[in-house]
């Protein structure tokens, strides 16, 4: 076929933030699916919690200290992360090699204190379908932190090499950012669902 | 010895080519005559795939012949929608066909996009009209649906006797309830019902999920481990009624039928209390001999015999297993060649089931064969 | 979001880089771009390549290779069921049979194959060069591989599952499932899962961000249409068996209790998660298939499909649907009479949207000038069959009618025509039909013809029967049955018709064999299609388009037969993609795309490797994290230029 060009894009940007960027759009398709993931997995819980006579099912309700540690830092995560997501916009490198190094550390914590959290739901996986069902959202969202912190960190590495100055590389940093925001809403949800529902 | 090989060989002419005796159609037993095989073969060509539908059997295990409430109100829905099913199907393709082979005005070549905006008009208004009818079809359907449903569910709750049902892999244990533990029956995988009265049957499983389905009489209802439910039965004239489990349960699933038998009240009575009574004695040498058999080589590891110190709860309880039409979940007829097929390799037979071989000599074997056959 | 206007310095300088493809000639432009997207020659270049048409194509040979195994275990189950009490096939070997048959043609057949004509197709019809994450969808392909081989060698090694494709606990339980046969279903499920997960994430990107422009939402392909609405159904099912299989490793690996009712847990709760993905399952291969219907008929009649938004509307409802209605499969459960109404009158809903569809086309033939060519015959099958499968469907649906059909051969029959009269149809014919866009070569119309006339009377001679065995009685999944039952002759008949179906099948096969070697040149649109993807060569470019197509109406090619619009100032010495604006479709980005990459294959080896182990320890999931973490890290690096990336 003969072609008729009808339209010029050559002053078109490579990379945008947000809603313009493809990758914004396929990280918000992996949330989409993640999230089913959890509200599965939460829909079990109520599910073998209404079938069940008592609940939680011969255990005492988890023990909050832990859990709750990790809630206050998520919480205030939010803070960095957004002026991460800023800086990126603004594509200011030095402040977003900082705040990705703050980010990596923020990110690591609350995985220490986890080593604390299985204890302290107070029963073992293999004792009985609660035991199973909490293991199971506590081990579902520490698989979700171990892969964001993981990307967090490869992406900080990477901003401190030649190619963190690709303006691309701030478009991924603000994507970061959006993803982890999933990270601490999808924890608020499951913190009351596992330490907060069995005190009902 | 030899008395023995020729009975496991006759056994086995009987269970290989065609193991299921029990449901011989009636008629061929009692005229006695089985015409050629071939010619038999021909006759039911001859008969043709859709008169299968209305031909067979009365007593064959099928949905379509219905004899008992539950089941003739669903054969009713099933007769009704397929009605409606049959006359929508026929209707879209008269419409697809006229739309394939309607003359065409012109036949000059025009571009695929010109568009007769009127003719847009009137198959919106077609497409429209067929879709309203499709939506007051299928509220017609799911109203109908949910009487039926609503009028089979109003049958629990006037039953005059309970039926206790366990699913196991590959039969079904039975029990009657009765007034004090003593009363109560234990057999397997054949119930006994007085015809015309509504039955409950309930329904559970100690492995795997089962489904009981009787088709002749109800829709079926799976029997699922640590979900107790129940279901309404009730046949409305005597006779036998084949069943079998709807849900895959393993290997043997194709080989786990049980049967319902509907007689009238007196013979219910007269089987119950017989059913009641612990297992006769053994009557003579051969009988005794069996016993000692059946006591001393593992027989009794797993199966009940009351009135004997065999009290196995693994297989079923054989205090009157003679009673009965079948043999490993109507695997095989009850007769004396099976019976002993059966003892002298389950395996070949049923493989994958429970049952292990048990090496017992030829005469132990012919023994345990004829004390299980007193146990009527 | 950020504008054109008022960008930054470094964007701007980014902006400049490159040579574009503005005025250069026809010849030129190709020796620039054959070069930035080729793939490179050989086994290496087999096993990095990240062109949507290249692992399109091989994901098509697989699943239908897959089709051919599963379709070997049908045949081999209708030997054994020809008589009564027969006794070729013993019942270990039975049900696995009949699993891997189930099993293979879901997981590894049906589902593959709508989403490998989706990477093939969506791209060029929407008028871009690639999806938008070449490599995950390169990476989704080895996934899927691993699973479905991992299964088929373990059927080999007499491991194949055998508790039926939904696999029921506690039948497929840590007490009653046997030695690792359940273990391999569940790890199998999982990687088809995450492969189907990796296509759906990508087409639902490429499809808002990556149509040419012009191409709004009310110009979408109706066959993108369905893919993307397929698409978000994979989205919200798939979690729902990755859950499920999740829990049931664990029950039989470390001893969890979710489905043991002695501990708190529920056989049923796995039937419930099951199906919530298991009942969109089934229009995750039927909306496609409709989708193909919908690209083929306006071809072959002539003019445009009538009722565009309604059928676009009736899609997503069908999405929609599809959620409310997997209680239908486990009516015999006895859950509460209200919420059984609830289910009946939902999947009663569901032929509404279908309905429509059904209506559309017939007036699209009504006012167009149909040609009966092979493409047009499987359409017309496809009707024929699939409203008698939508039809038996509307009777599933009732709780009473249910509970007599339920598990028997009605059933059987009813989605062998939904599936195959519904799904495997359409196919047949997109197959026929874009056959000469994927190979330059034509399918031969003379066996077309006898392919479609045999198949079509096998597979109704087949599957017809069965709905009258159920109704008398006969079970699904047994081995066999009593020669009292008077299931013999129609069984027979049946097993004799399958060979029908067999005969049908070696033809297309043959047929395509054949006609890759020997088929008539195709040219770019030998149908006459209205489309974009005839607007480029057969087969296409490496590249696809050699300038990306501007789109001003619905039907583009019949709108503008001669001329194609076109957009200037793409990049040609480097991989590049044009995205727009979600609704209209207006460019806002010039988008690198990633080359050609080794790592996709080596993470799927990793992760491969890990869900493999794990079907022996849990800490093969804790080690294995290791190398599918090199495996990311080193996949998404970027190498080189910052273009060359993800």
């Amino acid at each position: 076929m003969r072609h008729r060009p009808v339209a010029d894009i050559s002053h078109l940007p490579t990379y945008d933030f947000g809603s313009a960027s493809p990758m914004w759009w396929g990280t918000l398709a992996f949330i989409a699916l993640e999230a089913t993931g959890f509200a599965l997995a939460i829909g079990t819980y109520f599910y073998l919690a209404v079938l069940a006579r008592h609940w939680p099912i011969g255990a005492p309700a988890p023990d909050l200290l832990p859990g709750t540690a990790v809630l206050a830092i998520l919480v205030a995560s939010v803070v960095p992360n957004h002026m991460i997501e800023f800086w990126a916009r603004r594509q200011d490198l030095a402040k977003v090699r900082l705040g990705m190094v703050v980010m990596s550390i923020v990110g690591i914590l609350p995985l220490i204190v986890r080593i604390w959290e299985f204890p302290a739901l107070r029963i073992s996986w293999d004792q009985n379908a609660y035991g199973s069902i909490v293991w199971f959202l506590l081990g579902l969202h520490t698989t979700h932190l171990l892969t964001d912190v993981g990307d967090t960190i490869v992406l900080t590495v990477l901003m401190f090499t030649q190619k963190g100055k690709a303006g691309r590389r701030f478009s991924d940093v603000s994507d970061n950012a959006f993803y982890w925001d999933f990270v601490v809403v999808s924890w608020v949800v499951l913190y009351l669902v596992i330490y907060w529902v069995p005190r009902m | 010895m030899a008395r023995c090989m020729s009975l496991l060989a006759s056994s086995r002419m009987l269970t290989r080519p065609r193991m299921s005796l029990a449901f011989t159609c009636p008629t061929q037993i009692l005229t006695g005559i089985v015409p050629g095989k071939a010619a038999q073969q021909c006759l039911r060509w001859v008969s043709a795939a859709p008169m299968l539908v209305l031909a067979g059997c009365g007593d064959r295990q099928s949905a379509l012949h219905a004899h008992g409430a539950n089941a003739r109100r669903i054969l009713d829905l099933i007769w009704s929608f397929s009605a409606v099913a049959g006359a929508t199907w026929l209707l879209v393709m008269l419409v697809l066909a006229a739309a394939l082979l309607r003359r065409r005005l012109s036949e000059t070549t025009r571009s695929p996009l010109e568009i007769d905006s009127h003719q847009e008009r009137r198959f919106a208004q077609a497409v429209g009209s067929a879709m309203a009818l499709t939506v007051l079809a299928l509220v017609m359907m799911t109203t109908a649906s949910f009487f039926a449903g609503k009028s089979i569910a109003s049958l629990s709750g006037t039953e005059t006797l309970a039926v206790r049902i366990t699913g196991h892999q590959w039969w079904w244990e039975v029990r009657y309830p009765g007034d004090d533990r003593s009363q109560s029956i234990v057999t397997a995988n054949e119930i006994h019902v007085p015809v015309g009265e509504p039955v409950e049957v309930e329904l559970d499983s100690l492995d795997v999920i089962h489904s009981f389905w009787v088709p002749n009489l109800a829709g079926k209802r799976d029997l699922i481990p640590g979900r107790p439910s129940q279901l309404t039965l009730i046949a409305d004239k005597p006779g036998t009624y084949r069943g079998q489990c709807a849900e895959f349960c393993g290997y043997q699933h194709a080989h786990m039928a049980i049967t319902v038998i509907a007689e009238s009240r007196e013979a219910f009575e007269a089987w119950q209390s017989r059913q009641n009574a612990v297992a006769s004695a053994p009557g003579g040498e051969e009988e005794r001999r069996g016993q000692q058999a059946f006591l001393s080589t593992g027989c009794a590891l797993c199966h009940t015999i009351r009135g004997t110190p065999a009290s196995g709860t693994v297989g079923p309880d054989l205090t009157h297993l003679a009673s009965r039409r079948a043999l490993a979940a109507d695997t095989l007829a009850m007769t004396p060649g099976a019976l002993a097929a059966w003892i002298a390799d389950p395996q070949s037979i049923k493989p994958g089931a429970k049952m292990p071989r048990i090496a017992l000599s030829a005469d132990d074997l012919n023994a345990v064969v004829t004390y299980l056959g007193s146990l009527e | 979001m950020s504008g054109i206007a008022g960008k930054p310095a470094e964007h701007t300088q980014e902006a400049l880089k490159g040579i574009r493809d503005t005025g250069l000639e026809e010849v030129r432009l190709r020796t620039f771009l054959a070069p930035a997207w080729r793939t490179p020659k050989g086994l290496y270049g087999w096993l990095v390549t990240v062109d949507h048409k290249l692992i399109g194509r091989r994901y098509i040979v697989t699943a239908f290779l897959f089709l051919i195994l599963a379709g070997l275990s049908a045949l081999a189950m209708r030997f054994q069921l020809a008589q009564p009490e027969a006794g070729h096939i013993g019942p270990d070997l039975y049900n696995q049979l009949f699993t891997m048959h189930g099993t293979t043609m879901m997981f590894l057949f049906a589902v593959p194959v709508m989403e490998a004509f989706a990477i093939y197709l969506v791209p060029l019809m929407i008028g871009t060069r690639n999806v938008a994450f070449p490599r995950l969808n390169a990476f989704s392909y080895w996934v899927y591989l691993s699973g479905g081989l991992m299964i088929w060698i373990a059927f080999a090694f007499e491991t194949g599952a055998d508790a039926g494709w939904f696999s029921y606990v506690p039948l497929a339980g840590p007490e009653y499932g046997i030695g690792k046969r359940p273990d391999f279903w569940a790890q199998m499920v999982t990687y088809t899962e995450v492969s189907a997960l990796a296509v759906a994430v990508e087409i639902i990107a490429t499809v808002f961000k990556q149509r040419a422009p012009g191409m709004s939402l009310d110009r979408i392909p109706l066959y993108v249409w369905s893919v993307l609405v397929t698409a978000f159904v994979i989205l919200f099912a798939m979690p729902a068996v990755m859950v499920s299989s999740t829990m049931l490793i664990l029950d039989r690996l470390v001893g969890t209790k979710f489905f043991d009712p002695a501990a708190g847990g529920d056989a049923l709760l796995w039937q419930h998660l099951f199906w919530f993905f298991g009942h969109p399952e089934v229009y995750i291969i039927f909306i496609p298939a409709t989708g193909f219907v919908s690209a083929i008929l306006p071809t072959f009649v002539r003019r445009p499909v009538f009722g565009y938004l309604g059928i676009v509307l009736s899609l997503i409802a069908i999405g929609f649907l599809s959620f409310g209605l997997w209680v239908h499969h486990m009516f015999a459960t006895g859950l509460p009479q209200l919420g059984e109404s609830f289910f009946t009158a939902s999947s009663m809903m569901i032929a509404i949207p279908s309905g429509i569809q059904i209506f559309c086309w017939i007036a699209t033939i009504w006012g167009g000038r149909p040609i009966f060519a092979t493409p047009m015959l499987f359409v017309l099958g496809f009707i024929f069959t699939f409203v008698i499968g939508g039809l038996t469907g509307v009777m599933v649906a009732s709780v009473p009618i249910d509970l007599q059909v339920h598990d028997t051969y009605f059933v059987v029959a009813h989605f062998h025509y939904v599936l195959v009269g519904g799904a495997v149809f359409p196919l047949l014919g997109a197959v026929y039909y874009w056959f000469p866009k994927i190979t330059g070569r034509m399918l031969s119309e003379r066996l077309g013809r006898w392919n479609f006339w045999l198949v079509f009377l096998g597979f109704n001679l087949t599957f017809f029967p069965m709905h009258i065995l159920g109704l008398q009685g006969m079970p699904r999944r047994v081995y066999t049955y009593p020669p009292a039952s008077g299931w013999g002759e129609m069984n027979l008949f049946i097993s004799l018709s399958s060979l029908v179906v067999f005969a049908g099948f070696a033809l297309f096969f043959l047929n395509l064999l054949l006609s890759l070697r020997n088929g008539r040149i195709a040219g770019d649109n030998p149908w006459g299609a209205s489309t974009l993807e005839w607007a480029t060569t057969s087969p296409p470019p490496s590249y696809d388009f050699s300038r990306l197509p501007v789109v001003t109406h619905r039907e583009p090619l019949w709108a503008e037969p001669d001329v194609l619009p076109v957009v200037e100032g793409l990049r040609v010495d480097a991989r590049e993609v044009l995205a727009g604006t979600v609704a209209d479709a207006v460019p806002q980005v010039r988008v690198p795309s990633a080359d050609n990459s080794i790592w996709p294959l080596l993470s799927a080896i990793a992760v491969g490797g890990a869900f493999f182990g794990s079907i022996y320890t849990p800490w093969a999931v804790v080690w294995g994290a290791i190398p599918v973490s090199i495996g990311f890290i080193c996949w998404f690096w970027p190498k080189g230029e910052p273009e060359d990336e993800e």
